[in-house]
């Protein structure tokens, strides 16, 4: 048997982070080999090794069954080896062919660049226009250019992190038809996707990877998703953790959708959605990157408008940003001012300087946020402390509702457990608090409720491992 | 770095500069000095009379660089207040001075909004760039003058390209006796002390300071509408550099011409940024930039240094003003990756 591409006991540390612990991952020629594993298993990273952007710690890359050493994209490139990016790696302003010539060694002439692109697309059946600006073009057919540019440096080993996700179905058919026509002779291509259906129609192998780990190795025909279930969310550990809170069952709604739509610039938006949240009910969210989470969050905390179908929430809720220091604070303002934030919106005359360096004093002692003092700019704090900040200036004085975003996004176990009781405790109080997390173990370990999305759409599910994982990755019940 | 920093850097850079040039640096400083303040009467003739155009309009660059609008369009701003007041002085000649100067300076900030409502708009409706199309707006109004100036607007005799001379009653009134420095730099001093209050004390203030400073977390966090607080500053900015024009009529041409401003909005960005957008200290920087456009006339007929050396000094503090950001926001990274 011969093999396009063997990555072997492949580790990798980022701090006290292993994304990569001898993870194996090896791809026979003529075959689509799919990568399979949750947000955060390593599929990625260990991709990233392949093609040169990522050095790894220990391990060795077999190309064809020779050992190789890839320092960089361009000698991942020399050795047949091209990768097309989540995010697109296109120049907008530029032509298609402009695009596809970038990179490549010699003098540019339009002509040949323009006769080049004509001559792939034919040979390859990716046609594209050449003298289209790529800005201008759909995304389908942007991705047709980055195919494109990897097939004209003569790739054989041809890596798609998850393709399909910003695509139209239509549109996944086509691609995963051209995939299967690539993959023959010599050639091979790794399709990254945490679509079960997906990689099990158009993949000859699968691997999983769970942890940093591979976990499973095997060829498709012989794999079904309850297996790749299995394999991407390991067996259920036991949950030695506080019991989620109970709502009590009289408690009055204080939230709830129905019939929300939202259309997104990048994924599925919001399709169709109901959903209701009772005071005093923890409520998780479980949903892979994209899948219209955000969306919903932002709706549900009054930061984004439906489109069409009825909202009813109270004025003010509280809400735990993902990305604190794009939407969570202003890192050069001070603590007091930080705290001054909340309900600016809607703030009328004098603010009261001196009651809010009180209050930010008093919220510094009740939270445990580590700072010189309250005039400390929050940008000079650590993660954890400013999200402990932000956390006591949407929690106190408590909201009816609160909503929170993957709040414990690199922290540390002491900073999420202390994340995770104060959310506990906001619910104990009385309100309705809505969390997502990327990691689906938190979701259980913290809801007592779990609806799922998945495509824009929102389930109701069981809170369950398997059950939340298989609805989470759209798989047929 | 300092306001106090950059003076002294100011400074610095002049004496090289002359000295470079071949020009007796003593006898130029000498000169400068005496035009800029000779004596108390000069300071407040020359220096603060040239001050108080600078000082508007750089409370008007400062407010909107505040809320993160780069409105480079104060001196087409300008200049459309200086129209709108010249326009309404002589459209009611006989208006008694209590109603008509308050009148004609309305009239001139209302233009200044008028003129940065284009930019404002195109910004919210289309996100187009208010760098470009301030800019552009600038030549908009210069034509526009220009064409006033030689046709409906025109003085009556048909030979300058001019306004006729406003009627005394519209002149502001002479706040210092024997000097010919007016009340517009008060009103100017007094809408600093304002502005630097409403920014720091004020819900409406901070909101304009936060938009500035990072817009997407006062639209998740503070849940500010974003896009309305910055039309609005971008409207009372106009309307800051629309006075700024209406006073300059009315403290001193007395008339409309093309060449009425020789880039007070312009110098105004130098002046916002030495001020580090703080209005109080806009105050001190439009005086020290005044200051130094009185004396360079002063060194030109004296010492016969070319009085656009104080462009060069001008376009030297923006570049050391944001060159110093450079190197604090790098300190900063650094700082945070330890």
């Amino acid at each position: 048997m011969t093999f396009a591409l063997e990555l072997l006991d492949i580790s990798r540390r980022f701090g006290n982070v292993v994304a990569l612990r001898d993870a194996q991952l090896q791809v026979r020629a003529g075959t689509v080999h799919a990568v399979l594993g949750e947000n955060g298993a390593g599929k990625t990273t260990l991709m990233r090794v392949a093609f040169g952007l990522v050095a790894p710690d220990s391990g060795r890359i077999l190309r064809a069954g020779r050992q190789l050493t890839i320092r960089n994209p361009t000698d991942a490139l020399q050795a047949g080896i091209g990768m097309v990016h989540q995010h697109f790696t296109l120049v907008p302003a530029m032509t298609v062919a402009e695009n596809v010539a970038l990179g490549m060694a010699g003098r540019f002439s339009a002509r040949q660049a323009r006769d080049r692109v004509i001559e792939l697309g034919e040979r390859t059946g990716l046609p594209v226009a050449p003298d289209d600006r790529v800005e201008v073009l759909p995304v389908g057919a942007q991705q047709r250019v980055e195919i494109l540019k990897a097939v004209a440096r003569d790739v054989e080993v041809l890596v798609l992190d998850e393709p399909t996700a910003v695509l139209a179905p239509d549109e996944v058919e086509e691609l995963l038809a051209w995939i299967r026509r690539f993959a023959t002779g010599t050639r091979a291509v790794v399709l990254i996707t945490h679509k079960l259906r997906e990689a099990l129609s158009v993949a000859d192998d699968v691997t999983v990877l769970r942890a940093g780990r591979t976990v499973y190795q095997s060829a498709a025909a012989a794999t079904t998703q309850d297996m790749l279930v299995t394999a991407m969310l390991g067996s259920t550990p036991g949950n030695t953790s506080a019991p989620p809170a109970q709502a009590p069952p009289d408690s009055p709604v204080v939230l709830q959708l129905r019939g929300v739509n939202v259309r997104a610039a990048t994924g599925p938006g919001l399709h169709d959605v109901s959903f209701s949240a009772r005071a005093g009910e923890l409520l998780g969210i479980a949903a892979v990157e994209g899948s219209g989470q955000a969306e919903l969050l932002r709706v549900l905390a009054g930061r984004l408008h439906a489109e069409s179908g009825t909202v009813q929430r109270p004025q003010e809720c509280a809400f735990i940003a993902e990305d604190r220091h794009r939407d969570g604070a202003v890192l050069d303002f001070t603590l007091v001012e930080n705290v001054a934030l909340r309900g600016l919106g809607s703030a009328r005359g004098l603010l009261d300087w001196g009651a809010l360096e009180r209050r930010t004093t008093a919220l510094m002692g009740t939270f445990d946020v580590r700072a010189p003092g309250a005039a400390t700019p929050i940008g000079a704090l650590s993660g954890g402390n400013q999200q402990k900040l932000i956390l006591a200036r949407e929690l106190e004085p408590l909201p009816s509702v609160v909503v929170a975003e993957n709040p414990t996004r690199g922290l540390d176990v002491q900073a999420t457990s202390e994340v995770h009781r104060r959310l506990r405790a906001a619910a104990a109080a009385g309100a309705a608090v809505v969390v997502y997390s990327s990691d689906v173990d938190e979701v259980l370990d913290l809801a007592s409720r779990v609806v799922v999305m998945h495509n824009g759409r929102l389930l109701e599910v069981p809170n369950d491992r398997v059950t939340v994982g298989r609805a989470m990755l759209g798989a047929s019940s | 770095m300092t306001g106090a920093a950059l003076v002294a850097l100011v400074v610095l850079l002049l004496c090289g500069l002359l000295a470079v040039s071949g020009y007796d640096v003593g006898k130029a400083l000498t000169a400068l000095a005496r035009g800029a303040a000779g004596s108390p009467t000069i300071f407040a003739s020359s220096t603060l009379v040239r001050a108080t155009p600078l000082l508007l309009c750089g409370l008007a660059v400062a407010l909107a660089f505040r809320a993160g609008i780069v409105n480079i369009g104060a001196d087409g701003q300008l200049l459309a207040g200086a129209t709108a007041a010249t326009a309404l002085a002589l459209a009611f000649p006989r208006a008694p001075a209590l109603l008509g100067v308050p009148l004609v300076l309305a009239g001139g900030a209302l233009a200044g909004v008028l003129c940065a409502m284009v930019p404002a708009w195109l910004r919210r409706r289309f996100g187009v760039l208010e760098v470009i199309t301030t800019i552009m707006m600038n030549f908009v109004v210069l034509y526009l003058v220009g064409y006033l100036v030689r046709g409906p607007l025109q003085e009556p005799s048909g030979i300058n390209p001019q306004s006729a001379t406003l009627s005394e009653a519209y002149r502001l009134p002479f706040v210092v006796p024997g000097t010919r420095l007016h009340a517009g730099f008060l009103i100017g001093g007094l809408l600093a002390v304002a502005l630097a209050w409403y920014l720091r004390r004020t819900a409406g203030g901070f909101r304009i300071r936060v938009i500035g400073a990072n817009p997407n977390a006062a639209a998740v966090a503070g849940q500010v509408n974003v896009p309305v607080t910055a039309t609005r500053v971008f409207l009372a900015s106009g309307a800051l550099a629309g006075l700024a024009g209406a006073v300059e009529v009315t403290g001193v041409t007395m008339a409309l011409y093309e060449n009425l401003s020789p880039g007070y909005g312009f110098s105004a960005i130098a002046v916002a940024l030495l001020a580090n957008l703080n209005p109080l200290g806009v105050i001190l920087s439009a005086t020290f930039l005044g200051a130094l456009t009185a004396g360079a006339a002063a060194m030109q007929r004296e010492a016969g240094v070319p009085s656009v050396l104080v462009s060069v000094i001008e376009a030297a503090v923006i570049l050391g003003v944001l060159a110093s950001r450079v190197v604090i926001a790098r300190r900063a990274r650094l700082r945070s990756a330890l």
